[in-house]
């Protein structure tokens, strides 16, 4: 099978005004003939069911929370980019997909971002529309401010909260969907299976989670908006119940998965403490607009602050390195966060972290209380300092914070092309569980833009297109392949449940985040990936004789659910590190210590590597077939990423 | 640290709940409590026991998934916090702790200290939004918003829905729930044109939930992990009785 992105003809900027009007459309007397399935309800699903419910499709959401307010799109702290231009300062639709693609190290493709751009400014128009609470100057417009690997504010935010106040608005306009009977909701419902017809999508297989029924439900359409599995680390900035399991089904009944070794270690999270640590922290981007990041400028004075017979404020100005800024003059504190983790990491390596642990660095406020006043700062960054004192015990104020980088997001995902549909015709990935906009690197504030933009303003397009070609023919669950796939799910549940082995499946998850942290963390080799396929595999193996489930299906079970996503965790698990051994050059958050400049950036190989890695399901314990879309650069040129 | 837990255990709603011990030992003070839960479930799970069913989910205090009455208090005896930004340290070695769902009539236990919570999406999908569609709308600064009335409703539009105001009231009462959507949206000048609607269904199907009737005491606004203020249920109060009284439109909420 060859891969085709379906990247419309035409220069960049009018790619996608053409192409939107090339798309066939669906007149309005016939929408509400079509049933569309959306799966997950955070930005992209709850944005994707409201605005498809608008205009008069049948829309089936399912969330596995108790509602679809809950989704961890929430979490998001700092922003969302858009290419306004309100502060005057240079931003352009062009800068913000420039930015974009410099900032995924050239891995991602050309139309994709440049459509992203172009619809960022509709996204802020539309949140403030549902009455969105963005934060405002005086004079009553709209306040910017900075993130990572940009030279421009476009950044727009509500306090530390952005993900909230955005989700909460794209939640209102699906309430405002199901009051209108456009929407049928199921909250506490896992999607455990796609179901396939003549190779189109045309169901899932649900477990209703408080009675253990089984369930299917036909559409014409499948739209998955599961976010990403960071959670395949154990410790990530995810919630606990992020998952994988939705989109590694999918995989497995015949979607490619794009470029999955490729995540996001943020570099700014609140460092382990001990072995009880259930999920880490994030502490915003933002934070970096004003708080400057330092190590001590030798191994004794590490030393000292590690055992805390000196105070990081009592540490001379002198004594101090502050290397993002020696480093990178030009972006300073604000480089992306690929290229802020990796110096934090190098920093711990030469014996200057800090920290009872010694991993950490500071992330320092002095200068900006000095200069701002602790009001101001208070005012801009007070609800991430409190949840700082709550998890830490210490003030920020008065002691610089202890930051290190986790994981918290995965570029890659469920290969689509340029309409978001899967290599399953009918099923579609919008938002992190795609692979699509980010190349190797996000930057800050451009996920929520992402999961808004698939949502709002692409897939409301680009399904109808498909849904015009195959016509409104009803679909329904008596087609014996949702039986089929029903049988499947169960069979999969009984064998989860008659595990009763000695170690629990939380066990084995924190087995495989430290093998998966270990060796396809910050930085990877050849010979330590090879090692963690044979640590995952033996992993994987021992967990289907030894791991323990307790309970039944028919009531509401915990363990059985987490069960289920750590074994896909285990098998996704492989697949990245296969991904990371095949990929040989170093880029963006792929950092293969093999292929470094002189400098230790990540040094890319174009000639060989400038493709997207879309990997095929073969069988249970085969080997996945690769296939490779090449990635071809018109308005951009490459170039090694140069912040200083 | 070493507690003992008093859990309540119920297996679903249909069923009646009991109160059981459990040991909980060499807990750090650097966990979170339900770190700390997660430990008595593994070494329950260790014995082929079924581990304690509660709500969680981001472990950051945003989604609103868990909840827990602790020792007479939703989320614990810290103000302005989530039961999942709890610490240990904030408890003393050797305590009992007692841990319970909400209770409320129109929050039915799902199993052990779960909730159904749904009742609050119901109000919010009587009215609580802009009826604004997809596209088609202005520039977001075509309309200036004085930053302090952003604020104030940003402040509204902080509550994460989890219920905690519920669970403090003695007649079970959402109005702080209800009153903040009605705040946040009553403030911006993008609520106005569905402002007396919006009040009236919300309120209707706050009361069909079965809620009961808020007195003033203030116990939900002292819980409020994100300390949603009880000046938005005067401002609930204000829109509802003006839109009773003089607005033309009444609002007969139809079933659904």
């Amino acid at each position: 099978m060859t891969l085709d992105a379906k990247i419309p003809q035409g220069p960049l900027a009018e790619k996608w005004s053409k192409h939107k009007f090339d798309l066939k459309l669906v007149n309005p007397a016939n929408k509400r003939k079509y049933d569309i399935i959306i799966v997950g309800t955070g930005l992209a699903g709850a944005s994707a069911a409201a605005t498809l419910g608008e205009l008069g499709y049948n829309v089936k959401a399912f969330c596995f929370q108790d509602s679809p307010r809950r989704a961890h799109s929430i979490a998001a702290q700092g922003g969302i980019n858009a290419a306004k231009n309100y502060q005057n300062d240079g931003d352009s639709v062009f800068r913000l997909f420039y930015d974009t693609i410099k900032g995924g190290d050239y891995r991602a493709r050309e139309a994709n971002v440049h459509r992203l751009a172009e619809v960022s400014v509709n996204i802020i128009d539309q949140c403030v529309a549902q009455g969105v609470p963005f934060a405002r100057e005086y004079g009553g417009l709209l306040d910017n401010r900075s993130f990572g690997g940009s030279q421009v504010s476009r950044t727009f935010y509500a306090r530390g909260q952005t993900g909230q106040q955005l989700l909460l608005g794209a939640y209102s306009a699906l309430n405002r969907q199901i009051h209108a009977g456009k929407v049928k909701m199921y909250t506490r419902h896992e999607m455990l299976d796609v179901v396939t017809i003549d190779g189109h999508a045309k169901g899932i297989v649900t477990r209703n989670m408080l009675t253990g029924a089984i369930d299917t439900h036909a559409g014409h359409a499948v739209l998955l908006c599961t976010g990403g599995y960071s959670n395949v680390f154990y410790l990530s900035t995810n919630a606990i119940g992020s998952n994988v399991t939705a989109a590694w089904r999918a995989h497995k009944r015949g979607a490619f998965f794009g470029n999955p070794c490729y995540t996001q270690i943020h570099p700014t999270c609140i460092p382990v403490t001990g072995d009880h640590q259930s999920k880490l922290t994030l502490m915003s981007e933002s934070l970096r607009n004003d708080g400057r990041v330092w190590a001590p400028k030798t191994v004794e004075i590490a030393e000292q602050l590690r055992k805390g017979t000196l105070k990081a404020d009592q540490v001379k100005e002198d004594d101090r390195d502050y290397f993002l800024e020696r480093k990178y003059p030009a972006f300073g504190n604000l480089v992306p966060r690929d290229v802020a983790s990796r110096n934090a990491k190098e920093m711990v390596e030469e014996g200057r972290g800090v920290g009872g642990s010694g991993f950490a660095v500071f992330l320092d406020f002095a200068d900006a209380i000095k200069r701002l006043g602790e009001e101001t700062v208070k005012a801009k960054y007070g609800n991430l300092f409190d949840m700082y004192i709550q998890i830490t015990d210490e003030n920020p104020y008065k002691q610089p914070m202890r930051i290190y980088p986790a994981v918290h997001y995965t570029m890659g995902g469920l290969w689509v092309d340029y309409n978001l549909s899967t290599t399953i015709p009918g099923l579609y990935a919008l938002g992190e569980c795609n692979f699509s906009d980010h190349g190797a690197n996000r930057l800050g504030a451009s996920a929520l833009m992402q999961g808004l933009s698939d949502g709002y303003f692409v897939i409301p397009y680009t399904l109808g297109d498909y849904l015009a070609k195959i016509g409104p023919k009803k679909v329904d669950t008596s087609h014996p392949a949702f039986e089929k796939t029903k049988q499947d799910v169960i069979a999969h549940i009984s064998k989860l449940l008659a595990l009763k082995g000695t170690k629990t499946t939380n066990e084995y998850h924190r087995e495989l985040g430290h093998i998966m942290w270990e060796y396809c963390g910050m930085a990877r080799t050849e010979e330590g990936l090879k090692k963690a396929k044979g640590l995952i595999q033996a992993l994987k193996a021992d967990f289907w004789k030894n791991a323990i489930v307790t309970g039944e299906n028919e009531e509401v079970n915990a363990s059985l659910e987490r069960a289920g996503r750590v074994a896909d965790f285990i098998e996704l698990g492989e697949l990245m590190i296969d991904d990371a051994l095949m990929r040989k050059e170093s880029c963006g958050g792929h950092f293969r210590v093999e292929s470094q400049t002189a400098d230790g950036e990540a040094l890319r190989d174009d000639e060989n590597f400038a493709f997207v890695a879309a990997w095929e399901f073969k069988g249970e314990n085969q080997p996945e077939e690769l296939h490779k879309e090449q990635l071809t650069f018109e308005a951009v040129h490459l170039s090694q990423r140069n912040y200083a | 640290m070493n507690l003992t837990l008093k859990v309540w255990r119920q297996k679903n709603a249909q069923t009646a709940g009991k109160f059981v011990s459990y040991k909980a030992e060499n807990i750090s003070p650097d966990m979170s409590f339900l770190e700390m839960l997660d430990v008595v479930n593994e070494s329950l799970t260790h014995k082929g026991d079924e581990p304690i069913n509660f709500d969680h989910d981001c472990r950051e205090g945003i989604c609103g998934m868990c909840s827990l009455y602790i020792n007479g208090h939703p989320h614990g005896p810290k103000r302005g916090i989530t039961t999942c930004q709890l610490h240990m340290r904030t408890f003393h070695d050797g305590e009992t702790i007692t841990i319970e769902p909400w209770r409320a009539q129109a929050f039915p236990i799902v199993k052990d200290l779960a909730v159904d919570r749904s009742a609050f999406d119901r109000i919010q999908q009587a009215g609580g939004y802009v009826s604004v569609n997809t596209g088609g709308v202005p520039d977001g600064n075509a309309i200036p918003i004085p930053k302090v009335i952003a604020d104030e409703a940003f402040n509204s539009a902080t509550c994460i829905g989890c219920g905690a105001c519920v669970a403090a009231c003695k007649n079970a009462s959402a109005m702080l729930f209800v009153s903040a959507k009605i705040t946040q949206l009553g403030l911006l000048p993008q609520g106005q044109p569905e402002r007396y609607r919006r009040v009236q269904s919300m309120v209707a199907q706050m009361d069909e939930e079965g809620f009961g009737s808020c007195t003033n005491t203030g116990a939900c606004e002292a819980e409020c992990p994100k300390e949603i203020k009880l000046t938005n249920i005067a401002r609930m109060n204000n829109d509802y009785f003006s839109a009773k009284l003089f607005r033309e439109e009444e609002v007969h909420e139809q079933g659904h």
